[in-house]
């Protein structure tokens, strides 16, 4: 480069910002998504979680439900913004955002009346009800510190809505590893469902590379592992199986297979549905399981498959996501 | 050249004047680069800030999945600062390279717009940006060593590493803002992230020198630089059987080894106070904070009284940090002291060392040999913090962190018999 003056150097970073602050401008603003119009609240019909025939699911970032006989035909979507939703027993828990980059959870009465709220740090992931109505749980991802270091951890809690009492997050709870003690500063967990008691539950704890299925106590703040290689169960209205996703050959870089485990046998089942799904399923009854899976452009669809492995997936909710029965 | 040239640096140095009068006393090569560290930075916070709401909320991709292809790159970056540290010397083109390290990480922005949803390429796209910033900051350093008369190296690096937090600070600010403007829109984030980045490679490329006028005041600089022979591979090897430059890459490996990452220290720290999990974040932005502010006076106290002791002191820091998570210290005294000790670990080591290392490396050689500490520092840490990881499982987090602060002291002791001969510390003569 030939001897340029400082005011010649200067000119020309002051131009490049200029053209530069106008390339980013111009992008954000043909970028810049319309705000969306909220779905008008109410209508004719009000969305409620009063248990019924339907099947309630998120469209387009709002609550919405459906009829369970005709899941494709009219939706009623509410104005509540919600990116994952679980409804028992007339209780909802929603993950709400706060602010453009903070997540709230929040208890749901069955008219959408917010009972209760949980700031949580990061992202959401994973919510449930137990069939009483009474414990919530949610998973969250917490990103790196920074853009350089290893991925992602996660922070599942649990919320008594009866007592008020809250777990901000399971990682504090006394571990049993294949019969005897351990601990771990990497261990996380995601995905928890609960059983009819309100006090044991599932859930997956990863340490070390693993996956594991653990059995949780509330009361005495301990899990114990089950089996390796399950994630995000859920537990059937009968209490006897959990649907659960998993890591073909044990590594979730491949995708996860949609299965069914025995409690009784403890024997795995997969189902017909071939496709990659990472999502905690809902039960449909005892027979059926719907997940979410999204298309190639990242839309969602609510798809449904058989749980004893026969059949085939069929579409549920074009467009929708975060499925849960109103029971 | 001796290692207590730069220990024990001529004494007869004003560093303590008012701010404004510190600031004009560093070269505009130093400045120049400053600037370019602190514009690249808005853009690569930017970016980290909004990363994980990208493929998360954005694509809706598993994280889980995510996290299976990090790590890869460390090794693959770690050769690549070497390889790029000896082109850097060899055609004599530090400037080159490291704007080549700058333009690969603004590209990298790009990428994430173009990578889509396919986790191979966003993975391979964040590999790019970490090879970018692998490659560029040897010769960078190199830079402000070969532009800063050796008694005022340790100010040209507070001075550099405190505009570079700068960025830090102001880039997830800046990612904010223009979420704020836009609303969901990642892409517009990135788009500004590659705008602001290659802002900084104009500056580099018409500010930054490769021969900068400051150069003649290295002797031994002008003297390597007029030397028309290449250099070559073995010359290079040849870096560490010199006794001073290998003691120093072996020293700053084991002191590498005693950091645990940050990840563990806010983790302990969390957990020690029961801190609201929102509030996690934070906890770096404190450090950030004690670091920014901390670097600049710390590297004008490397010129006072010597690099070295500085940097010892850095790591008494940092031991006394890891005490603090295991002691009986608790509640916000814990944590106003735990970060503003971590910050200033940060700000005593990080550019101290380099501005230590600088002198002790000959000029012809000096981005391979830096490019050499860095990645020293860089693979012991990555040997320490697993070794952490087994600590905690076997011992739980306060007997481990006890530990951690017990090799801390077993480190300073090897560096101390490493650097300073028991001789250099009675005579503390300065041979010029």
């Amino acid at each position: 480069m030939t001897a340029m003056s400082t005011r010649a150097k200067l000119g020309v970073v002051v131009a490049s910002a200029v053209l530069l602050g106008t390339v980013a401008a111009g992008y954000a603003a043909t970028a810049a998504q319309a705000p969306r119009t909220p779905p008008t609240a109410g209508g004719e019909q009000a969305v409620t979680l009063a248990p019924g025939p339907r099947l309630l699911a998120i469209t387009d970032r709002h609550v919405s439900t459906v009829a369970a006989t005709d899941p494709a035909g009219p939706r009623t979507v509410a104005g509540l913004e919600c990116l994952r939703v679980y409804a028992a027993a007339g209780t909802g828990v929603c993950l709400k955002p706060e602010t453009a980059w903070s997540y709230e959870v929040v208890v749901l009465d069955a008219t959408l009346r917010q009972t209760r709220a949980v700031s949580v740090p990061g992202l959401p992931n994973r919510a449930r009800v137990s069939a009483s109505g009474r414990m919530v749980s949610w998973t969250t991802f917490v990103g790196g510190d920074s853009y350089t270091s290893s991925g992602f951890s996660t922070r599942t809690g649990i919320l008594d809505t009866r007592t008020g009492t809250a777990v901000a997050s399971l990682e504090e709870f006394a571990i049993t590893r294949d019969g005897r003690g351990y601990r771990n500063a990497d261990v996380n967990y995601w995905g928890v469902t609960f059983t009819a008691d309100d006090n044991r539950f599932y859930a997956t704890m990863a340490t070390g590379g693993e996956r594991y299925l653990v059995r949780g106590d509330l009361a005495a703040r301990t899990v114990e592992t089950l089996k390796e290689n399950v994630e995000c169960p859920s537990l059937s209205p009968d209490g006897t199986r959990l649907a659960f996703k998993e890591a073909v050959d044990a590594d979730p870089a491949k995708g996860w297979r949609l299965s069914v485990l025995d409690l009784s046998s403890m024997r795995v089942t997969a189902t017909a549905e071939t496709r990659s799904v990472d999502d905690q399923a809902a039960w449909l009854g005892n027979g059926k399981l719907a997940y979410t899976l999204r298309r190639d452009d990242g839309q969602p669809d609510v798809w449904s498959v058989p749980a004893d492995g026969s059949g085939t997936p069929t579409l549920v909710i074009p467009g929708a996501e975060s499925p849960s029965p109103l029971t | 050249m001796y290692l207590s040239t730069v220990s024990r640096p001529v004494a007869d140095q004003p560093g303590s004047g008012p701010r404004r009068r510190r600031f004009t006393m560093v070269s505009g090569n130093v400045v120049a680069l400053g600037t370019v560290s602190l514009i690249t930075d808005v853009s690569a916070e930017m970016v980290a800030a909004v990363l994980p709401l990208y493929l998360v909320l954005g694509l809706h991709l598993s994280p889980v999945a995510f996290g299976v292809l990090d790590g890869v790159h460390t090794g693959a970056t770690a050769l690549l600062r070497v390889v790029g540290g000896f082109a850097a010397d060899r055609f004599r083109r530090r400037k080159l390279i490291a704007g080549v390290g700058y333009a690969l990480s603004a590209v990298a922005k790009l990428g994430l717009l173009l990578a889509g949803r396919s986790i191979p390429a966003i993975g391979a796209v964040i590999a790019v940006d970490r090879i970018g910033k692998g490659v560029r900051s040897a010769p960078r350093d190199a830079l402000i060593t070969l532009s800063t008369p050796p008694e005022a190296l340790g100010r040209a690096f507070g001075v550099h590493r405190a505009m570079d937090s700068v960025g830090a600070f102001l880039g997830p600010l800046a990612a904010f803002a223009v979420l704020l403007v836009v609303g969901q829109s990642y892409d517009a984030v990135f788009v500004t992230s590659f705008c602001v980045a290659t802002l900084a490679v104009v500056v580099l490329v018409l500010f930054v020198r490769e021969q900068p006028d400051g150069e003649a005041a290295n002797g031994e600089a002008a003297n390597g630089e007029t030397n028309d022979l290449k250099v070559s591979v073995r010359e290079a090897f040849g870096l560490l059987r010199v006794g001073p430059a290998r003691r120093l890459v072996l020293a700053a490996a084991m002191l590498g080894l005693a950091t645990i990452g940050d990840g563990f220290v806010y983790l302990l720290l969390q957990r020690r106070m029961d801190l609201g999990l929102r509030w996690f974040p934070l906890l770096a932005v404190g450090t950030s904070l004690a670091y920014l502010l901390l670097a600049a006076p710390l590297g004008v106290l490397a010129d006072r009284i010597g690099r070295l002791p500085v940097v010892i002191g850095g790591y008494t820091a940092l031991g006394a940090t890891y005490l603090l998570l295991a002691g009986p210290v608790d509640g916000w005294p814990l944590i106003a002291l735990a970060l503003t000790l971590y910050g200033a670990f940060y700000a005593a080591t990080d550019g101290v060392l380099i501005a230590l290392a600088g002198p002790v490396l000959p000029a012809r050689l000096r981005t391979t040999g830096i490019a050499l500490v860095q990645t020293g520092q860089a693979l012991a840490y990555l040997v320490s913090s697993v070794l952490f990881g087994l600590a905690w499982q076997a011992w739980g987090p306060e007997n481990a962190i006890r530990a951690a602060a017990v090799a801390v002291a077993g480190v300073l002791v090897g560096t101390l018999l490493l650097l300073v001969s028991p001789s250099r510390l009675t005579t503390r003569k300065v041979p010029r």
